[in-house]
């Protein structure tokens, strides 16, 4: 029980049910995606499902159109978090009511976020009734279209909503654990205020800022209720067209699901090395 | 002079900004006949409300059984981060950054990637379609934190403290429940509430491996949302959020007692290590 045996014995039911569960799912997903399911008499493995994703065009517009979600949400997100984490740090009337919407914001699930930006936005939304009454609509169709519009714009919103308080939340602790002493050092040593936020105080919240910018475009990428509700038809976002062919009536169509969800994984992975590599360069203070 | 009037502003704002989705759903769950392009309801009505907490709506059902399987999860992960935490937290031993990875793994890679093929591993073992099979399903989303957390805990925590007790002539059991325990409350009540939050918000994993048999609340909430019953969706939508509100509000009261010096961020000090959802 001593020394090396102690810590993978604590760790025995962790590997069993992560290590388990999430290893075989990824490995059957795997296995499906190069067309093995031996239930339908499919044995040789190939990468038929593969040639068909990478050559549908409807495909490629999902991976353009769940990339196009995620950066445009997480910069967006991450710029207003960091502008309201510094705005946080000030005394002014409102802002203990400020901190308090931010914190509750964690417990609103994406689903009911999501049908709220729906009421508001939509061409018969509050903002179109506001429209209307200031004489600028004459009907609902002549609302822009913010929501199943193509350019994502609901969704969008609904993920600056949704994830803007989050980033904001890492900030403030991360600048809790800073202190004003830096910045105060760089404005006696004659920075002005901008410069002792460029090239003091921001280095130092890079990190935490990065981290969790990143876990909010892996977030937006890959999620799947938002996009069902909020979404155009076409092009649809990428997991929702991979749930969609999972769930065809047409067996052969489920490789093709398992090869798009592989295509998302890798680029989830790709994202969660590259996070791997920008905490271990910064050292370990922003884990 | 500018600026005192500014910062309010700005706050105003982003105030109205994170109030207005959930406003708007309150609203539409007192409404009735409140159609474009009318900019209040017409008629209020609590109609939406009498139906939701009726027994044909099943919404109360799926509350309970939403409630059962956050806190199903919540316990089981809870059970299984506390060894893992203190392997992780503890000991330097090859393969740790692996392990580290593995556990991120799930929180980082979206939630699809590991649905489609959870739901064949499941229908191999008989578990689509039972709740047993969803709670084991949302332990995958609800691990990272909740390991991540208790890690982050017994970096920070001496084993002396333990060794002393012992010392002392306390029992295994003495020792956990005196010492080890107490010490890491703030961080099983942190592990807590995140895990309850992440499952409870859980959509996909649940209508994947549920299979539309476990009607958590998300799932019931969509439908309504889908269907246009703009009142119920928003009556459902508030029976859903409260709980977890509740839950969190609790939590950071608690926190802030324990980590005096870090109120108003109490929950996020070691949400910091983690991450969310």
């Amino acid at each position: 029980m001593k020394g090396r045996i102690r810590p993978l014995f604590l760790l025995a039911p962790l590997m069993l049910v992560l290590g388990g569960m999430f290893g075989a799912a990824l490995g059957l997903t795997l296995l499906r995606s190069f067309r093995v399911m031996p239930s339908i008499g499919l044995t040789e493995p190939d990468l038929a499902a593969y040639t068909v994703i990478l050559t549908a065009p409807n495909f490629l517009a999902s991976v353009g159109m769940s990339l196009w979600i995620a950066v445009v949400s997480a910069v967006i997100s991450a710029v207003l978090a960091l502008a309201t984490a510094l705005l946080l740090r000030q005394s002014f009337i409102g802002r203990g009511l400020l901190a308090t919407l931010i914190h509750a914001n964690l417990a609103v699930p994406h689903v009911v976020g999501a049908v709220g930006i729906l009421y508001l936005f939509s061409q018969s939304g509050a903002f179109a009734r506001l429209a209307y009454a200031a004489g600028m609509i004459d009907r609902p169709g002549a609302f822009p279209a913010l929501t199943h519009d193509p350019y994502a714009i609901g969704i969008i919103l609904l993920y600056v909503w949704k994830e803007m308080p989050f980033i904001t939340l890492i900030l403030l602790a991360r600048l809790q654990t800073i202190g004003p002493e830096h910045e105060a050092a760089a404005r006696s040593l004659g920075a002005t205020q901008w410069q002792a936020f460029a090239h003091v105080l921001l280095p130092m919240l890079m990190p935490a800022l990065m981290v969790a910018t990143a876990l909010v475009f892996a977030f937006a990428f890959g999620a799947y209720e938002v996009p069902l509700l909020l979404g155009a038809h076409a092009p649809e976002a990428l997991s929702v067209l991979a749930w969609r062919s999972h769930t065809d009536v047409d067996l052969g169509a489920r490789p093709e699901a398992m090869a798009m969800a592989v295509v998302i994984a890798l680029i989830g992975g790709g994202i969660l090395a590259l996070l791997t590599r920008l905490v271990w360069r910064f050292g370990g203070q922003g884990r | 002079m500018r600026r005192s009037v500014l910062r309010p502003l700005a706050a105003l704002i982003l105030a109205l900004w994170l109030v207005m989705p959930l406003l708007s759903l309150m609203i539409w769950s007192v409404a009735r006949g409140w159609r474009f392009p009318a900019l209040l309801p017409p008629e209020l009505s609590l109609a939406a409300w009498h139906y939701a907490f009726s027994p044909v709506s099943g919404v109360l059902g799926s509350l309970g059984l939403t409630l059962f399987i956050a806190v199903a999860t919540t316990v089981l992960a809870l059970a299984i981060s506390l060894p893992a935490g203190r392997a992780l937290g503890q000991y330097r031993f090859a393969g740790r950054t692996l392990v580290l990875l593995l556990v991120l793994a799930p929180a980082i890679l979206p939630g699809i990637a590991v649905a489609l093929g959870l739901q064949g591993l499941f229908l191999r073992l008989g578990l689509t379609g039972t709740v047993a099979g969803v709670v084991l399903a949302h332990l995958i989303p609800v691990l990272p934190y909740t390991t991540l957390i208790m890690t982050a805990f017994f970096a920070g925590f001496d084993p002396e403290h333990e060794a002393q007790a012992r010392c002392l002539g306390a029992r295994p059991r003495q020792v956990f429940v005196h010492v080890t325990l107490p010490a890491m409350l703030p961080a099983l009540a942190t592990g807590a509430v995140l895990g309850f939050l992440v499952s409870w918000s859980q959509y996909l994993l649940t209508l994947g491996i549920g299979g539309g048999k476990v009607q958590t609340l998300p799932l019931v909430l969509f439908t309504f949302a889908t269907s246009g019953r703009n009142d119920l969706t928003g009556a459902v939508a508030i029976i859903y959020v409260l709980p977890a509100m509740l839950v969190l509000g609790l939590t950071i009261g608690l926190s802030s007692r324990w980590w005096q010096g870090y109120r108003g961020t109490g929950l996020v000090r070691p949400l910091v290590f983690g991450n969310h959802r």
